[in-house]
């Protein structure tokens, strides 16, 4: 026990070493010495989390909560603290080895993808905060450390997505994730405040156990008084907000696919383990504290499903390969929102809870980082081999690439949901809890979703890898070691790690805390559902094939945009909601409340400021003058001073 | 010799001294008018030794040390305007202002 809380500060040790190594202490010069030493700091970091997750799954403390070390931090009431540790559950212990190994992947892959670059020491410095603030984030025992690394987690990603800052979309990029985000987060802070005035506590413990009991009478909120079950309900809803921005659900979705700005080893890190699975993290770790309120579950179902819906169709018509990888971001977090949303159940016009929705979903953060990781890497090859994002100037590169071929293969397998690959069993578990949780119209989306899917992600396959070369780079082609060895690394788990960890996830990986008469576990197993998932994904496959694949496709045509019914052009621009944020930021908030913002501080803040500069600056001038400088000037004042002095000041003659 | 005419002189002493010191713009003419200031006041002393001290050597002696202290005071006085000179070439009051500058 020992030994592991001494291992566990390593964890975050070793990546926040490597942001001030990084940062500080290395010139930008020393690129190969930045890289190496943040891949071994980070590979430590992997090893550690592994042995921690294994020693904790074999304690037999699992699926129970282990704190590790705990400390005071803040102290706002004697009844109130916030406290610093380290939670080790079910949860914290994937999430801890997903990004650890995540990161450590990225970070090997970001020697050669950024070897070019001017400031790589700042990109590993930056790419070792972010890992260490995620970590943070996941292992908090409260939610008050959760806030606190949850902006970290803000930050640095805002760091890097504006990395290449002489960019101005970069910039811009990342500073509408910034606000966005921290839009939401707003809200956050709100809940959590709300949450700690009613409950007295940060902890997470405190609010997942809570009693039937302690959500009867009323609290005063200073305004209004309302009953303590319908402030907590409010609460619930504020601190999803938080989630809900930071996962990118719709309509907060814009600044995931913008994020695409930033180098594409960012994207991959943002998109799999660490930013915006933060938002679903948060769900699933206070879920016993949101399944009290089936309203708010609800929310979260039609939030889930509606972005994974929208995110899928637009996802069919982008051109840009790391955009349709980020709107496939977009519909797998969409699905792990409906599964956990989806788990509520009325069994015989009771409300319970079924926990498949819950394992199903954590399972897919688990299957999906890993082949979304890898994903993403193989874009950032595919783009540094032809230096384009356009789907138009690749094509045929599967010949010159067989190592990223195989992987992307086994990517797009793995999030089509093909047996027996790793996104299969996650997606396949997600469909039955919806379909047990009596939610049809979710699960026919969902099963639409699932076809989409697989047919964006070969869309995207036979578009870059088959057909005829386009690209002007094609002749000098060749896969770097350094870029290749991560994405083959991550194409292990993407294949096998479905398969291996499903029992896992369903032993352990259950809602904890909630009394088990609310608990649901449906008896009756459907079991054509994974027939019909992979069926609809291999109708979306033969699409795809039809469409972009097959040797006369027309491929020319079936890339142009412009020729299009008016149909396909609203969802090749996104929806416009782009423009409508634009339009919405531009007329309401700059000309509306900025523009009366700018007058207040023009002309009330302003005037002050300039008021008593000039009064200061009169009274100064007044001093000044009669500093002149003349001596007799200074005698004369002395002798007439002296003689005032004499017959005025009262003086003994 | 009355005591009121002493005193008279010795006023008329420190008037010319007070005005020779804020007219005039050289800085020796304002050492001397210093010095003519200093004068009418041992003028006084000696002024009110004599005719109202018991003893009036005692006043006398008194008058000597503030003449002594009074070319000490010159001395360096004088020094420094013997250096202001190498320095700026003029001994113009009105030109030393660099530090309202």
């Amino acid at each position: 026990m020992n030994k592991l809380t001494t291992l566990s500060y390593f964890i975050f040790l070793l990546p926040f070493l490597g942001f001030i190594i990084n940062g500080l202490f290395l010139k930008q010069s020393h690129k190969k010495l930045a890289g190496f030493l943040s891949v071994a700091l980070n590979g430590a970091a992997a090893l550690i989390a592994i042995y921690l997750a294994f020693n904790y799954f074999q304690s037999g403390v699992a699926p129970g909560r282990m704190i590790l070390w705990q400390k005071d931090f803040l102290s706002f009431a004697p009844s109130l603290i916030a406290s610093v540790g380290l939670l080790l559950d079910p949860l914290s212990a994937m999430m801890l080895v997903v990004i650890t190994f995540i990161s450590f992947a990225v970070h090997i892959y970001s020697i050669g993808y950024m070897k070019e670059d001017r400031s790589t020491t700042r990109f590993f410095s930056f790419l070792s905060l972010f890992t260490f603030s995620m970590l943070s984030l996941v292992v908090a025992p409260n939610l008050f450390q959760t806030f606190f690394f949850w902006e970290l987690v803000g930050i640095s990603s805002y760091l890097l997505i504006g990395f290449w800052y002489e960019k101005p979309a970069a910039v811009s990029a990342s500073k509408q994730a910034f606000i966005l985000t921290r839009f939401a987060d707003s809200f956050f802070l709100l809940g959590i405040i709300l949450v700690s005035f009613i409950i007295g506590s940060f902890d997470f413990y405190d609010l997942n156990t809570l009693s039937l009991s302690s959500l009867l009478g009323e609290i005063n909120l200073g305004i209004i008084t309302i009953t303590k079950a319908k402030a907590l309900f409010v609460a619930s809803i504020l601190i999803f907000i938080g989630g809900w921005g930071k996962s990118a659900m719709f309509p907060m979705h814009i600044w995931l696919p913008n994020a695409m700005e930033g180098p594409t080893p960012v994207s991959s890190i943002i998109h799999s383990a660490t930013m915006v699975v933060a938002g679903v993290y948060l769900v699933a770790r206070l879920f016993p504290f949101f399944s009290l309120f089936s309203d708010t579950l609800h929310l979260i179902m039609v939030v889930g499903i509606f972005t994974a819906v929208f995110a899928a169709v637009i996802a069919c018509t982008q051109k840009d390969i790391k955009r349709i990888l980020a709107y496939s971001t977009l519909s797998q977090l969409g699905y792990m929102m409906f599964a956990l949303g989806s788990t509520s159940v009325i069994i015989e016009g009771q409300a319970a809870i079924n926990t498949l929705g819950y394992s199903a979903s954590v399972f897919h953060i688990f299957t999906h980082a890993f082949f979304k990781c890898m994903l993403f890497l193989i874009a950032g090859s595919l783009i540094h081999a032809v230096h384009s994002n356009d789907l138009d100037q690749m094509g045929g590169l599967g010949r010159k690439m067989p190592w990223t071929y195989a992987a992307t293969l086994i990517g797009c397998l793995a999030i089509s949901g093909i047996p027996p690959f790793s996104g299969f069993f996650s997606k396949d578990e997600i469909l039955i809890a919806t379909l047990e949780g009596k939610h049809f119209i979710v699960f026919g989306l969902a099963l639409f979703t699932s076809g989409l899917t697989a047919f964006y992600m070969f869309r995207l396959f036979f578009l870059a890898f088959h057909g005829n070369m386009r690209s002007p780079h094609a002749s000098h082609i060749k896969e770097s070691f350094s870029m290749t060895f991560p994405i083959v690394m991550l194409a292990i788990p993407s294949f096998l790690g479905g398969y291996l960890f499903k029992k896992v996830f369903l032993k352990f990986y259950l809602p904890g805390y909630l009394p088990a008469s609310d608990l649901f576990s449906s008896s009756i197993s459907v079991h054509w559902v994974p027939f019909a998932a992979s069926l609809v994904a291999i109708i979306g496959i033969v699409f795809a094939w039809v469409s972009y694949g097959r040797p006369y496709a027309n491929v020319k045509k079936a890339l142009d945009e412009t020729n299009r019914n008016q149909f396909y052009k609203w969802i090749y621009h996104k929806f416009y909601f782009d423009e409508i944020y634009y339009a919405f930021v531009r007329q309401f908030i700059f000309r509306g409340f900025s523009a009366f913002v700018r007058f207040f501080e023009d002309y009330v803040i302003g005037g002050a400021v300039k008021g008593s500069v000039f009064i200061i600056k009169k009274a100064g001038e007044l001093v000044r003058e009669s500093q002149s400088g003349f001596t007799p000037f200074y005698l004369g004042t002395l002798v007439v001073g002296l003689l005032l002095w004499r017959f005025l000041g009262n003086l003994p003659v | 010799m009355t005591l009121l005419n002493c005193l008279l002189l010795s006023f008329i002493l420190f008037g010319i001294g007070i005005f020779g010191l804020l007219r005039r713009r050289h800085l020796v003419a304002m050492l001397i008018s210093i010095e003519i200031m200093l004068n009418a006041a041992n003028m006084n002393f000696i002024t009110f030794a004599y005719f109202s001290a018991e003893d009036s050597s005692a006043g006398a002696v008194f008058n000597l040390f503030v003449i002594a202290v009074t070319a000490c005071e010159m001395a360096i006085a004088l020094a420094i305007v013997v250096s202001m000179y190498r320095r700026r070439h003029s001994l113009d009051v009105n030109e030393l202002r660099s530090l309202h500058e």
